[in-house]
């Protein structure tokens, strides 16, 4: 057990206890060379590894307070008031935030982004054939509820090629950035499609060090959760590190 | 109390790709009125908040020199007395008007950041010890698999430095001039970050 006794009131112990250790070989190593990017872009020296201080502990609150109404609509929130909705395939994507415990994380930041239905991102550096939208930013970003929920309605992204092999074409995906309670938690990672026939070709899936691991990345489609005549509705649950013990319970 | 284990495991990393920015900083790349016309993290703090005002400037550089234009740069940092914007930090409640946290694209030009923010206060390690002040960086970019933890030392903090519990620590002594910034004028600090090679910054297992 640690914990900050110099500072520590009676009352309000306050009880330090680190995340679980991050399992590296579960994650893509740094240096995957079929991924060129990542040739020049990995340290090759080892990770220092340190015991989780507040610093690592604590980290940004994002209140429901920052959130629009459309913020976590991709269909509606890049388009001007009248304008039709975006382009492509309607979809819901949903699902719970939990820590390495299986409980629900509250307050996680989701933030995604994605190219439209046709493979192209609206950004400055994308300069893919495929038309760009104008009913369609691409960014989406939510709150999770109490129970870790979040839910984002948008449209599916095309695959699109990209500069790595001759022939390279990402499956479609959408980008995911969460910042749970604490910098440790901090992660970022791509959701697919169940059933894309690209995903077992893609250099970036293919970074990950055991292909059992990248069906966690594998959203379902969900037919209960469907709204009929509107949208079909993927599930994709995201596993966040957990803390050893948590900070309040009460250790008396 | 039942100690709960870890039966779940985090979910794995993929990299964030050349276009991060649409999702992080959607206004600094263009995309005008984006969530209303302000990015997450623009700012660290308030007018009004105390503390000494600094300039934290650097660059991401990749293994042959060349600078990261498609990067992102996350900074975490507690206040002046050395206490964090957390519910979670419980020694008492830091200033207000200060959210220590920021965020950067890396510039699409040049690949530079730079963050106005408040020189930390000391914070405790794990063991009680106090910490020379440091910022907390967190970088990702295409071509990185998963998210790099590093922190930033000052140069005008020597001594604490020199007792610091985790620069201390390291086994490559060598190695502690790669966090800690360079003064390039009163209050205004560079710190540049090597992902790899000559000089490659220490990154962090935390
Ligand atoms: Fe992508």
């Amino acid at each position: 057990m640690i914990k900050f006794s110099k500072l520590a009131t009676k009352e309000q112990e306050p009880v330090v206890e680190g995340f679980f250790h991050r399992e590296f070989h579960r994650h893509p190593p740094a240096y995957t060379p079929r991924y060129k990017s990542s040739v020049v872009r990995s340290p090759k020296l080892a990770l220092v590894s340190i015991p989780n201080s507040l610093s690592e502990l604590t980290g940004p609150v994002f209140g429901h307070g920052i959130l629009g109404d459309d913020d976590n609509d991709l269909t509606v929130n890049y388009a001007d008031a009248g304008m039709r909705p975006a382009l492509g395939e309607r979809i819901i994507v949903h699902g719970r935030v939990l820590d390495e415990r299986d409980k629900g994380v509250p307050g996680v930041l989701v933030e995604i982004w994605q190219a439209n239905a046709g493979g192209r991102y609206r950004h400055f550096k994308d300069g893919y054939l495929a038309p760009l939208d104008e009913s369609f930013g691409g960014f989406g970003r939510t709150v999770t509820d109490a129970e870790g929920g979040y839910e984002f309605r948008t449209v599916r992204p095309g695959p699109y090629p990209w500069p790595n092999g001759i022939n390279d074409w990402r499956p479609s995906h959408i980008h995911f950035s969460l910042f749970g309670a604490g910098l440790a938690q901090r992660l970022i990672t791509q959701m697919y499609f169940e059933g894309d026939p690209l995903i077992p070709h893609c250099p970036i899936v293919n970074s990950i060090p055991e292909p059992s691991l990248v069906d966690s990345l594998v959203a379902r489609l969900d037919l209960a959760n469907t709204v009929p005549m509107d949208a079909r509705a993927y599930r994709f649950d995201i596993v966040l590190r957990g803390r050893r013990s948590s900070q309040f319970e009460n250790r008396s | 109390m039942a100690i709960r284990s870890r039966v779940l495991h985090e979910t794995p990393s993929q990299t964030a790709g050349p276009f991060v920015h649409i999702g992080c900083t959607p206004n600094r790349i263009g995309l005008a009125y984006a969530y209303r016309g302000q990015d997450l993290g623009e700012r660290l703090f308030d007018n009004g908040v105390p503390g000494q005002r600094i300039v934290v400037e650097g660059c991401v550089f990749d293994g042959i020199g060349t600078p990261v234009k498609d990067g992102m740069v996350e900074i975490w940092q507690a206040d002046h007395k050395g206490l964090f914007n957390s519910p979670q930090d419980r020694r008492g409640q830091s200033s207000l008007g200060f959210s220590g946290w920021g965020r950067q694209a890396t510039d699409p030009e040049t690949g530079e950041f730079s963050f106005r923010t408040i020189k930390p206060g000391e914070t405790p390690f794990v063991d009680g010890r106090m910490q020379a002040p440091f910022i907390s960086f967190w970088i990702v970019a295409r071509g990185v698999n998963l998210g790099l933890h590093t922190r930033m030392y000052f140069p005008d903090e020597a001594e604490r430095n020199r007792q610091d519990p985790v620069l201390s620590k390291l086994e490559h002594a060598c190695r502690i001039q790669t966090l800690i910034a360079s003064c390039v004028s009163d209050n205004h600090y560079r710190f540049d970050i090597r992902l790899q090679g000559e000089g490659e910054t220490v990154f962090f297992d935390v």
